[in-house]
């Protein structure tokens, strides 16, 4: 081990003392400030940095020690301390229309002037991107691969339309081994199967944790709103497959079944129900919710946090680097709309919703076209109305707040009629 | 000239020759982008039909598709719904971008066509396993559309198939190369009916028509004057519209190559000879400049139309680019940068459905032309 100066002994003491002073209350805010200032020192400590996409497989980055970093988390914290906009204007002038993802052209833009909330990401070692959420990230993470001269591993997901393939499982599945080659070159060592092994058990583990607390807004009323969900989620999206999660959701579902048992709800008189589909809009989260709570309506769930726990099905306990294959390619956005709408339906069903807020995400084609689709299915198979709000996650100018409000009013008018209240 | 007038009718009325086909007893499978294994139709007996926007007014896609949706992708689907397409015996999807990935959905949800197949090929191009993967999903379309359309397709058949598609290449190829040669002896507007209509027409009288095209132009090419526009390259997807050639040339330029997928991608790369046809094909796919939505590596895409600016002595590039399209949308800067520093000037043009008025495009290219 080179000999480290003074000073970043003394900062990474601070870090160690900070992460322990957190381990007792495990705060949101903290873990995650904590997590940043890790990956931000990481070039100190000698860790490895790998920016991966929201759906990609983490937890061979976790075995190997390399510290995961998310450019679409930092796209939403982007988004919710609205600082969006001007970057979204910066990458424009880069020459990237504005027509593109708001979280690529937040994160283009941000990689290049250091900005945003925290100063801008760590720099990469590598990039992992896995396109089961999209094909922009493909694009996204070349431009990065580019500019930041790192190797990059592209982990292909075949779009399931209908079902799941033979022959896209074989695919996959051999890309896993690739995966974990080109890891232990990245990082000069060897994988420690054993230690996969421990860290896929923890990952199932969160992802069922994060499913049932979930689960308690079922219950009317709802513990918590999908609001809170989009806050709690952080943890599943960037620590899954470490102890933390486990800790802070086994904390965060106790809290929830107490509220249950005691008949406490997230808004003060919740009359209705309602389902939240895609990305939120990050710069407006606050609003909204006021704004839907002002009708006694609560989001009571939404098609985007339950997305980090949707494919357990498909995992097997004892044998999870195998089965993610298949977990990490049927995830909800890379399976066709018909299924997607099937999801919808028995969500409606579980968390008994009065009706459906549709964020048609001009950022996002793969979650985006196809709502309307959906809107018909779940119109004539259930019978309850959708709302289409027009935006974008975190670029503001998509954004009316007139119209959004005035329809949001009239969509609470037809579901007070149909509700008879 | 004239030998390219049945080229433009067709283009001018596709529905009206699929009809035709259909009426003659042809089974026609239509298909969406250059990745589609023409071969595997053509050697089941089908007639590979390539779908593009229809151009009308859209009544039926909005019910569908949002506003930030491609025309490309809004427009397919609205002939569809409006039941110009009741000749097709199938449609074919290649997995390429995230609009059509759920246009593929959305017309197997609402259009119903007899037969619907993805082929949802590997994204990334440039590993083993991803040409393995391509090489079974090939496999699984034949087995798929044999089984379908009720034929058996046999490695003969295929290996006929390939020659015949890649004669039809090599022809696309050379009238492009005559082109480029002496930029007078045909217009690029017939240039361009004749590369598109080729994805459309009967493909044993392609292989005649295509000859004679070319015959022609080798005859014309002696004494041809010596043409004095400004040579220029167009990059970018599928080009829907005939009169940006016209208005190139009056501005005092000339379109000597492209990089489109309408274009030189179409044609580019012949499948190889191999024991087994289904991986020649895949050869082809991991062998051919890439679209956007495919990756071969991070400057492939950048190097390649440098590599056509400069064999093709251009002066200036021109990006053609349909409003939402997001892969081409994330190459520009770069490509734009690799031109840059070679001192080659470029513009950018973003196009919906319907070209911007003349008077401005013809300001723009007029200003382009100049600065050449």
């Amino acid at each position: 081990m080179n000999k480290m100066p003074e000073i970043v002994l003394f900062f990474l003491a601070k870090i160690k003392k900070l992460a322990l002073h957190f381990k007792k209350k495990k705060k949101m805010k903290e873990i995650m400030m904590v997590y940043y200032m890790e990956a931000k020192s990481a070039r100190i400590s000698g860790r490895k940095v790998a920016w991966i996409t929201s759906g990609g497989p983490v937890e061979p980055l976790i075995a190997m020690d390399v510290i995961p970093v998310y450019p679409e988390n930092h796209g939403a914290m982007i988004g919710a301390s609205k600082m969006g906009t001007d970057l979204c204007e910066k990458s424009e002038s880069m020459g990237y229309s504005s027509d593109l993802c708001s979280y690529a052209r937040s994160d283009i833009a941000c990689a290049t002037v250091n900005g945003g909330p925290i100063g801008g990401l760590p720099r990469p070692d590598m990039l992992i991107c896995c396109n089961n959420i999209c094909g922009t990230v493909l694009k996204w993470y070349e431009v990065q691969a580019r500019y930041f001269n790192v190797p990059l591993f592209i982990f292909d997901t075949p779009f399931c339309h209908v079902g799941y393939a033979e022959e896209v499982q074989r695919y996959v599945r051999s890309q896993l081994d690739e995966y974990v080659l080109f890891l232990e070159k990245a990082c000069g060592k060897k994988m420690d199967s054993d230690h996969l092994k421990a860290v896929g058990k923890l990952s199932l583990e969160g992802q069922r944790l994060w499913q049932a607390v979930l689960a308690t807004t079922a219950n009317s009323p709802a513990p918590m709103t999908a609001f809170d969900a989009f806050y709690h989620l952080a943890l599943i999206v960037t620590l899954r497959g470490t102890p933390l999660v486990i800790d802070y959701y086994t904390q965060l579902l106790e809290k929830m079944k107490d509220r249950v048992a005691r008949g406490i709800g997230a808004i003060p008189n919740e009359k209705y129900r309602l389902l939240w589909d895609n990305i939120p809009i990050w710069p407006r989260t606050r609003w909204l919710s006021e704004k839907l709570a002002s009708h006694n309506a609560c989001l009571v769930a939404d098609t985007y946090t339950s997305a980090w726990c949707g494919t357990t099905k498909y995992i097997d306990e004892n044998n999870f680097f195998d089965s993610m294959a298949e977990a990490y390619t049927r995830i909800y956005l890379n399976i066709g709309v018909d299924e997607m709408a099937r999801i919808v339906l028995e969500m409606v069903d579980m968390y008994k919703v009065d009706g459906i807020v549709m964020h048609s995400n001009r950022s996002c084609k793969p979650y985006s076209l196809g709502q309307y689709d959906i809107q018909k299915i779940v119109e004539k198979e259930r019978g309850i109305p959708c709302l289409m709000i027009e935006a974008d996650m975190v670029d503001e100018r998509s954004f009316s707040e007139s119209q959004v409000s005035t329809r949001i009013d009239a969509f609470m008018e037809i579901i007070k009629e149909r509700k008879g209240a | 000239m004239k030998e390219a007038d049945e080229f433009h009718a067709i283009l001018k009325d596709p529905v009206s020759y699929g009809r035709k086909m259909k009426e003659q007893g042809r089974k026609i499978v239509g298909y969406f982008c250059s990745y589609t294994p023409e071969e595997i139709i053509y050697a089941a007996g089908a007639h590979p039909f390539r779908i593009f926007a229809s151009g009308e007014n859209i009544h039926f896609a909005d019910a569908h598709f949002q506003s930030y949706c491609c025309s490309l992708v809004r427009g397919a689907l609205e002939g569809a719904l409006a039941g110009n397409l009741d000749f097709l015996d199938g449609a074919v999807f290649p997995h390429t971008c995230d609009s059509i990935q759920r246009l593929s959905d959305i017309w197997r949800m609402n259009v119903k066509g007899p037969f619907h197949a993805d082929i949802v090929l590997p994204v990334k191009l440039d590993t083993e396993s991803a040409r393995s993967y391509m090489i079974d999903v090939l496999r699984k379309f034949r087995k798929d559309l044999a089984s379908h359309l009720r034929v058996e397709i046999t490695d003969d058949m295929l290996k006929n198939a390939i020659g015949t598609f890649n004669t039809i290449r090599r022809s696309l190829k050379r009238l492009y190369e005559l082109k480029a040669e002496n930029p007078g002896i045909i217009s690029g507007r017939d240039v361009y009916a004749i590369v598109k209509a080729s994805m459309m027409m009967d493909r044993d009288h392609l292989t005649e028509a295509l000859p004679a095209v070319i015959g022609e132009l080798e005859k014309k090419k002696g004494n041809a004057e010596l043409y004095a526009g400004k040579r220029i390259v167009l990059a970018g997807g599928i080009c829907n519209h005939p009169d940006i050639y016209r208005i190139i040339e009056d501005a005092g330029a000339v379109v000597v190559w492209d990089d489109f997928c309408t274009g030189s991608r179409y044609f580019e790369e012949s499948v190889k000879d191999n024991a087994d046809p289904m991986a020649a094909i895949a050869g082809r796919y991991i062998e051919r400049p890439v679209c956007p939505a495919k990756h071969a590596g991070i400057f492939t895409r950048g190097e390649n139309l440098l590599k056509i600016a400069k064999e093709k002595d251009a002066r200036g590039v021109v990006f053609l680019f349909l409003k939402f399209c997001d892969p081409h949308a994330f190459d520009y800067p770069y490509m734009k940068e690799f031109l840059d520093r070679e001192g080659i000037p470029s513009m950018m043009l973003e196009v919906e459905d319907q070209l911007p008025s003349e008077g401005q495009l013809r300001t723009r290219f007029e200003t382009f032309v100049d600065m050449l």
